[in-house]
């Protein structure tokens, strides 16, 4: 039972949440009409430049981003859009055609003091039905290699997590690893360190972070499966841990500039309410996480790769039915080839490029003990794609989407199949 | 002007690739390789009411918040019939604690069902010491409205409890009680006041609600109208599904189309059919029923081929579990529909579990276990030769 206390604390975070929507909507629209009808001097609005000694790694990317300055004020603010159209078909049955707003995104950034800054991010999906903050944080800076963030946080499991922006891909949809296995632009309150150092060609950074996180319902719902993604569904973790223990977040990179980025992550605690009001309820269960990621851009070629895979582990109890997996594992390569880099109906830089992304996801990694045979519960995609940038911010994207999935007997699969074309900018 | 141009050539290609788009998606598989899909010629309300009940049988996933349990087998009736086919050992469900016709001594140990899974913070059943228990696997369920129509005196003229033709086949129904939920069928045939059961692989359920009814509260541990008592506490609850969902799930199963028959015109399959007629499966396994009136016009008086008599049958001792259901004997089984035979492995994961419990791997896997009154067909299977024994078996993969 929450009490009364709880529930006036969320009715205020909820209060709060929407006044800050509201205020950026209500920014956002000026802006727009601004651009429109240009009858405010629109040079108020200058594009800040990035900060390009500190701009590189994956850890950068929530502050990587371009960011429209308003006049003098120390505010800035951003964001982009999502939108596709798709249409895609399973075994033979196919949805027709559909189009899509994925998602707008708003960031407002400002520069409160010295060495003090505040970014959030905040998302509307599915035409507004779906509304989160996904990011909403202040930092402060004692030395590069020392910084304490605080707030909603995005944990750093993985590269796609912290650097999901639409525009900054080839490919209309997030990766399946990103959003099936683990939760896209998985956010939670808390704080907690991060730092870099650079030497020549090399940088090196690290993150830590403590924070909410996972509830039963990963090994308790619909998807009747081990589903981490699950617990972005509670709306009470921000302000409560189902388990009442901090979700620990670890990411270490090393990059170097004519190489790639290499990182190594790790998010893991204890995700069950196994004690409530001082009543042990149950035992103690963890989910553990393990990622590594690695981008690099070949010399010569310009083919860009980057990479993640992710091992998770989740003690399910005894119990309980093998539908719910205590091992997953999947991941993604990405390879985009520019082929044209020149002017292209009118625009200056236009890039295009032909990429390919290959994905796998196993949701439950082991053996039947009733039979010995391999548990099914997996999927894999091939998605070509080209993609069009009439400018680094912009991109138009055509893809073909192939992809088999097994249910849990490994029975024969259930093919899909589809074109999607889409387009995200950033504004 | 040359910009705008090939800008709109470039448009206008993806807008016509995009309606020609649809040849580039897989297709759908074969309706005779599916096992999934109603009968012909639902009405528009029906195809509702079928969609609404696939929808409950297939992703209606219980989770604690909506009842799961505590104590369940499975959580949701799609878990353990993936795709309507044949089930795997892997939601395979044990009955135990009943070992001849007179009830089952061990109700208050949590008979007859083992609910060995339980939600967090819960203990499941262990299987008590000294109970005689059985193994089942899910049967294919397409097909059963067909099933449910036939007649009971249709059902009792193909039983011969004294054998009386002496031909070794002795089929019999099962005559159970019927719980106060449940009304008789039109024509329905009682002794003793006790009710021919035809569904389940001792026949024990009476009809698909009955089955349904059961289904929920015993493998998932959710409780309804009819079946009020959690299988943990023993108490009456609130019904966690409701009655309308029961409803579109029995009628999802009433119209579930029979499995078509594959490579009809194959020379081995017109072959192989006629050496199971020869050798004496029929006698057990018929191939054809016809059903009675139903308001489905695709079900009402039809002849349908499911390959089984509905009856119970001594099996032998190879398949006796030492368990059984109401008033089946231990070694008693009802004769297994053979249609869907040859998808089965298509719902198994690529490999076959035959008989109640899976645990035969093959067809002759299957036949090695046919005792008692199949003991002359199973004799005359293995005298076949080779080659007519491989036509038996690709008539029955035909299935
Ligand atoms: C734990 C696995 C499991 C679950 C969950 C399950 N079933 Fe079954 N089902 C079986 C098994 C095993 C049998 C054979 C039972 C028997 O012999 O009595 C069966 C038999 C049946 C039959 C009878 C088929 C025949 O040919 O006689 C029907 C109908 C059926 N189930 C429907 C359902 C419905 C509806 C649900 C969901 C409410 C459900 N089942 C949930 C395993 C399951
Ligand atoms: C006396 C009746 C009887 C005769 C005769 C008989 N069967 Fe059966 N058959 C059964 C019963 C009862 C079962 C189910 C046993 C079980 O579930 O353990 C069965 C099961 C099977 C199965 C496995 C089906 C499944 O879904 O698991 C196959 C295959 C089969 N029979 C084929 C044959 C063939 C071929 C013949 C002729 C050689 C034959 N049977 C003769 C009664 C009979």
């Amino acid at each position: 039972m929450r009490t009364l206390y709880q529930r006036l604390r969320s009715k205020k975070l909820q209060q709060y949440c929407f006044k800050i929507i509201i205020q950026s909507f209500f920014i956002f629209c000026l802006l727009a009409f601004n651009f429109s009808y240009s009858q405010i001097d629109s040079t108020l609005l200058k594009r800040v430049s990035r900060d390009t000694v500190k701009q590189g790694m994956n850890m950068d990317a929530v502050y990587n981003r371009p960011f429209l300055g308003l006049g003098k004020s120390p505010v800035s603010i951003g964001g982009y859009m999502e939108a596709n159209w798709q249409h895609i078909g399973t075994n033979g049955v196919s949805e027709g055609h559909q189009f899509q707003f994925r998602r707008m995104t708003l960031f407002v950034a400002s520069g409160i003091g010295k060495r003090i800054k505040f970014l959030s991010e905040i998302e509307l999906e599915e035409g507004g039905k779906e509304l989160g903050i996904e990011f909403a944080a202040i930092d402060f800076e004692f030395h590069s290699l020392l910084n304490l963030r605080g707030g909603i946080i995005m944990n750093p499991i993985g590269a796609f997590n912290q650097n999901h922006d639409g525009p900054k891909w080839e490919f209309t949809d997030r990766p399946i690893s990103a959003t099936q296995l683990l939760p896209a632009t998985w956010s939670n309150t808390g704080f907690g360190l991060y730092g870099k150092q650079y030497s020549k060609n090399w940088m090196f950074g690290y993150e830590l972070y403590l924070s909410g996180g996972f509830d039963n319902s990963i090994i308790a719902n619909t998807q009747n499966k081990t589903f981490l993604p699950e617990a972005k569904k509670n709306p009470e973790r921000f302000e409560e841990i189902a388990s009442g223990l901090p979700l620990f977040t670890g990411k270490m990179a090393v990059k170097n500039k004519k190489i790639g980025e290499l990182g190594l992550s790790y998010m893991g605690g204890v995700y069950n309410t196994f004690q409530e009001d001082g009543i042990v309820l149950d035992e103690k269960r963890r989910v553990d996480v393990f990622a590594i990621d690695f981008n690099s851009t070949l010399p010569k070629l310009n083919t860009f790769i980057t990479a993640e895979w992710v091992n998770i582990f989740v003690q399910v109890p005894t119990t309980y039915t093998q539908q719910f997996g205590n091992r997953q594992q999947g991941g993604f390569i990405d390879i985009v080839q520019p082929v044209l880099r020149r002017k292209m109906l009118g625009w200056e830089k236009a890039v295009l490029n032909i990429a390919c992304r290959f994905e796998y996801v196993d949701w439950n990694v082991g053996t039947f003990k009733s039979t010995g045979g391999n548990i099914g519960d997996q999927l894999w995609s091939v998605m070509p794609a080209i993609s069009f940038r009439p400018n680094v911010q912009t991109v138009f994207r055509f893809n073909y989407r192939y992809m088999q999935q097994k249910d849990i007997l490994n029975n024969p699969p259930s093919l899909t199949g589809g074109f999607i074309a889409g387009l995200s900018t950033y504004f | 002007m040359k910009k705008i141009s090939i800008a709109f050539i470039l448009s206008l290609v993806v807008l016509l690739g995009a309606e020609s788009c649809s040849k580039l998606e897989p297709t759908l598989p074969k309706n005779a390789d599916l096992l999934d899909g109603s009968v012909d010629g639902l009405s528009s309300s029906e195809n509702q009411q079928f969609l609404s009940g696939d929808k409950a049988f297939n992703d209606l996933v219980f989770t604690p918040e909506t009842g799961l349990g505590p104590l369940f087998v499975a959580t949701s009736c799609g878990s353990c019939h993936t795709g309507d086919g044949k089930g795997h050992p892997f939601t395979e469900l044990t009955r135990f604690g009943q070992s001849d016709s007179n009830g089952n001594s061990f109700l208050a140990q949590g008979g007859p069902q083992l609910q060995h899974r339980a939600i967090p913070g819960y203990t499941p059943e262990n299987l008590p010491t000294g109970a005689t228990f059985s193994k089942l696997i899910a049967p294919v369920i397409t097909g059963l409205g067909f099933l449910e129509s036939v007649s009971d005196a249709d059902i009792l003229a193909m039983a011969d409890p004294n054998d009386a033709n002496s031909d070794g086949i002795s089929g019999v129904p099962n005559w159970v009680s019927l719980p106060s939920y449940i009304s008789p069928s039109a024509g329905a045939i009682t002794q003793n006041g006790k009710y021919i059961h035809r569904f389940g692989k001792k026949a024990s359920s009476y009809n698909l609600f009955h089955q349904t009814v059961k289904a929920y509260s015993q493998d998932i541990g959710i409780t309804s109208l009819y079946e009020p008592h959690d299988t943990y506490s023993g108490l009456e609850s609130d019904p966690e599904v409701s009655s309308q969902i029961i409803q579109n799930v029995v009628f999802y199963l009433h119209t579930l189309k029979a499995p078509v028959q594959r490579n009809i015109d194959d020379a081995d399959v017109i072959q192989g059919k006629q050496i199971f007629v020869n050798i004496g499966c029929v006698s057990c396994h018929k191939e054809s029923l016809t059903t009675s009136y139903s308001p489905i016009a695709a079900i009402s008086n039809k002849v349908f081929h499911p390959y089984t008599d509905l009856l119970l049958h001594d099996m032998g001792e190879s398949l006796n579990d030492g368990y059984t259901e109401g008033g089946a004997l231990s070694y008693e089984w009802r004769t297994a529909p053979l249609w869907g035979l040859g998808l089965a492995k298509n719902s198994q994961g690529g490999e076959l579990f035959l008989l109640h419990d899976g645990r035969a791997k093959s067809i002759e896997g299957a036949l090695n276990y046919h005792g008692g009154e199949a003991v002359v067909a199973r004799t005359n299977f293995f005298n076949l030769s080779d080659t007519d024994r491989k036509k038996l078996v690709k008539f029955l993969e035909s299935l």
